[in-house]
């Protein structure tokens, strides 16, 4: 075990390892991305409602479900650092925030063309959707903190203390903004009745959502190679990488 | 050396900073009666070490740093808040150290000649006197280990002897102190020297 | 000259804060006269009509103190890191915790406080029903105190950096918004007769997590900050 976490803690071992992950996971989350996609966009029947707009759903879910993971998998590696002071874990909630944005921001945009044809207007201000902007914020507070510090073992530590107070709140904010949304729901917007999904539409989700994680992953493990690239520039091991042109 | 447990030891204490090694492999005891100066140069890492000694520092450098006693540590900034007087900016130390009474207050003021100063509002004072407000905390102090970065700045030559004869006092009375400062001390008593490069120099 | 029990040192960093503060009546007075004139802007960009204003209020009041209480929270820890002070905090054989709670209890003395006891004018200049008074005051009371503490925290980990200003609202404003649902809730609830105490409870409830947990963050924000 303890050896297991001293590997974890050096660098070449890391980049090694994570370099050889990616070999089978990369090409396996393309198909799985690429199925999904064929799968829900083309061979699922429309929804009787919604037509064939509902079918962004097969985007908008898993992003946000991922999104979501991504602050905790960001919070959880600050925290490692900070109490185990484990230099990888900085690097990889540092390779995590921007990923975690992106695939917000990808969830809000969708959200928007979904809202779009079902609600006729591309912003409504609707609990699911106000909480995405709201762990946006929490992304972008992360990334703007990170970016203030010069001295970035400080920004590290100092980002991992963030996203471990953005982690005990989102739980309240999701909560509060559910609350909120249903004291205030106009009487025009009706919720989807996503809760009984057809199981010839959900499995294509679950793909998806499963692609969606898989892909984090990779962008994540791609992040932290070049991060640790950049921050142990200077090393013999990199040199040596480099002087062999890049083969591990 | 002797076989007490030292107030402070430093082992293997290593520092980069901006991909320059400060110094490397720095490991030294602080015993009761010891006086350290540190040397070095403008840029050596001397603010450094003493904020790493202090426990300000906790990440950056490699080594251990074991602290076993208390400290008072006084740094560059003075910690004197222009809007509270002298008596008052002893009285409510954020340190949290001791509890002054104005008995023991007024004697370490006028110690350090600010005799009539107590109540004026800080920020009318210079900014040598706004120094010599912070070294009334070491008339004040019970903590046997003093960590003092350039004490000396902006104090006269009274005050500099002063103070010296302050410090002798402390180490003879069992205490220790680690200071930089770039005037070599005058006093008759063994001061010890630390190089950054070089270690402890006998 | 033994060291203060933790209590008796929390009341004295508490008194020296609150003396600095009357010492400079100026940094009390202007979260108020900032509140004032946010109040005046309102109807000026929304216009005079009295029943729309006294729709509005619950959430204008609401919105103005979270505004005025995040731009003092930035100078909480400011001058005490500027001139070391906060090194010698850091230092102190004291429990940090209970140190900075005296700090954000000073915070919220003279703004929160403050801020609850002034809010019954200018809920009237904004036409809010004298019923809904009571409530506003209330959840002011409560939530301030918890805007005070996370307000803190951004203060504590952006102390180190020279423009602190902007970015401790970009990390602090998300946080605060589960205290800006429930605070005017509570005073809309009021307005429409309905009983508040379930919001004021819930705020309640976020005082106490953040009681516990907030100065946690803080301490840790202000280690940091002090080695960066």
């Amino acid at each position: 075990m303890w050896t297991f976490f001293h590997k974890l803690g050096s660098p070449p071992w890391l980049y090694g390892i994570s370099g050889s992950i990616l070999r089978w996971l990369l090409p396996l989350t393309l198909l799985a991305l690429a199925t999904g996609l064929v799968w829900g966009l083309l061979f699922t029947a429309p929804d009787f409602r919604q037509g064939n707009s509902y079918r962004i759903i097969y985007i908008h879910v898993p992003a946000a479900v991922v999104a979501l993971a991504g602050y905790y998998v960001m919070a959880l590696a600050g925290a490692i650092n900070l109490i185990w002071k484990m230099k990888m874990a900085d690097v990889a909630m540092r390779s995590a925030a921007p990923i975690g944005a992106a695939l917000t921001f990808i969830a809000l945009v969708t959200g928007a063309i979904w809202g779009k044809p079902t609600w006729g207007t591309w912003w409504v201000w609707d609990a699911r959707i106000t909480s995405m902007l709201i762990l946006l914020f929490l992304y972008l507070g992360v990334i703007a903190l990170y970016e203030a510090f010069d001295n970035k073992e400080a920004a590290g530590k100092a980002c991992a203390v963030l996203s471990l107070v953005g982690m005990v709140n989102i739980p309240i904010i999701y909560k509060s903004v559910d609350w909120w949304y249903s004291l205030h729901q106009p009487a025009s917007i009706k919720f989807t009745g996503e809760s009984s999904i057809d199981p010839s539409m959900l499995y294509p989700l679950l793909l998806m959502i499963g692609a969606f994680y898989a892909l984090f992953t990779c962008c994540l493990l791609m992040n932290m190679r070049a991060e640790l690239l950049s921050r142990e520039a200077r090393t013999n091991w990199v040199r040596k990488l480099a002087l062999s042109g890049g083969r591990d | 050396m002797s076989n007490a447990t030292p107030l402070l030891a430093v082992e293997s204490l290593s520092l980069e900073r901006g991909g320059r090694e400060l110094f490397q492999g720095l490991s030294f005891e602080v015993h009761a009666g010891h006086l350290f100066q540190v040397e070095g140069v403008n840029g050596a890492g001397k603010t450094s070490l003493m904020r790493i000694l202090a426990g300000l520092s906790r990440y950056g450098y490699s080594g251990e740093v074991l602290r076993n006693a208390p400290l008072l540590y006084l740094g560059h900034q003075s910690g004197v808040k222009g809007l509270l007087s002298p008596r008052e900016n002893l009285a409510l130390h954020v340190s949290g150290q001791g509890s002054y009474t104005d008995a023991q207050i007024e004697p370490a003021l006028a110690k350090v000649g600010l005799y009539g100063y107590e109540d004026v509002p800080s920020h009318a004072l210079s900014a040598g006197q706004h120094r010599r407000v912070n070294l009334a905390r070491l008339y004040l102090s019970d903590s046997p280990l003093w960590l003092l970065d350039e004490p000396f700045t902006a104090i006269d030559k009274a005050g500099v002897a002063q103070l010296e004869a302050l410090l002798v006092t402390h180490v003879e009375a069992g205490g220790a102190v680690v200071m930089t400062s770039h005037q070599a001390l005058q006093v008759r008593y063994e001061v010890r020297f630390l190089s950054l490069l070089e270690g402890v120099l006998l | 000259m033994s060291a203060p029990g933790p209590l008796a040192f929390c009341l004295r960093l508490l008194r020296r804060q609150l003396i600095l503060a009357v010492r400079r009546p100026i940094e009390i007075g202007n979260p108020l006269l900032f509140f004032a004139m946010v109040v005046a802007l309102f109807p000026l960009g929304l216009g005079p009509a009295p029943d729309q204003l006294a729709s509005f209020a619950p959430g204008i009041l609401w919105i103005i103190a979270l505004l005025s209480n995040l731009l003092t929270s930035d100078a909480v820890f400011r001058s005490d890191f500027d001139d070391g002070s906060l090194e010698q905090l850091l230092l102190s054989p004291q429990p940090l915790y209970l140190s900075v709670l005296a700090y954000i209890a000073a915070h919220w003395l003279i703004t929160g406080l403050l801020l609850a006891l002034v809010s019954p004018l200018f809920a009237l200049m904004l036409n809010l029903p004298a019923g809904a008074i009571g409530s506003l005051m209330a959840s002011l009371l409560l939530g301030t105190a918890v805007l005070s503490l996370l307000g803190c925290i951004g203060a504590a980990l952006t102390v180190g950096l020279k423009r602190g200003g902007m970015l401790i609202s970009l990390l602090i404003l998300p946080l605060y918004m589960p205290v800006l649902i429930f605070g005017s809730a509570a005073v809309k609830a009021a307005v429409i007769g309905a009983p508040a105490g379930p919001y004021l409870a819930l705020l309640g409830a976020m005082l106490c997590l953040a009681i516990a947990l907030a100065p946690l963050a803080i301490a840790a924000g202000l280690r940091i900050s002090i080695d960066a």
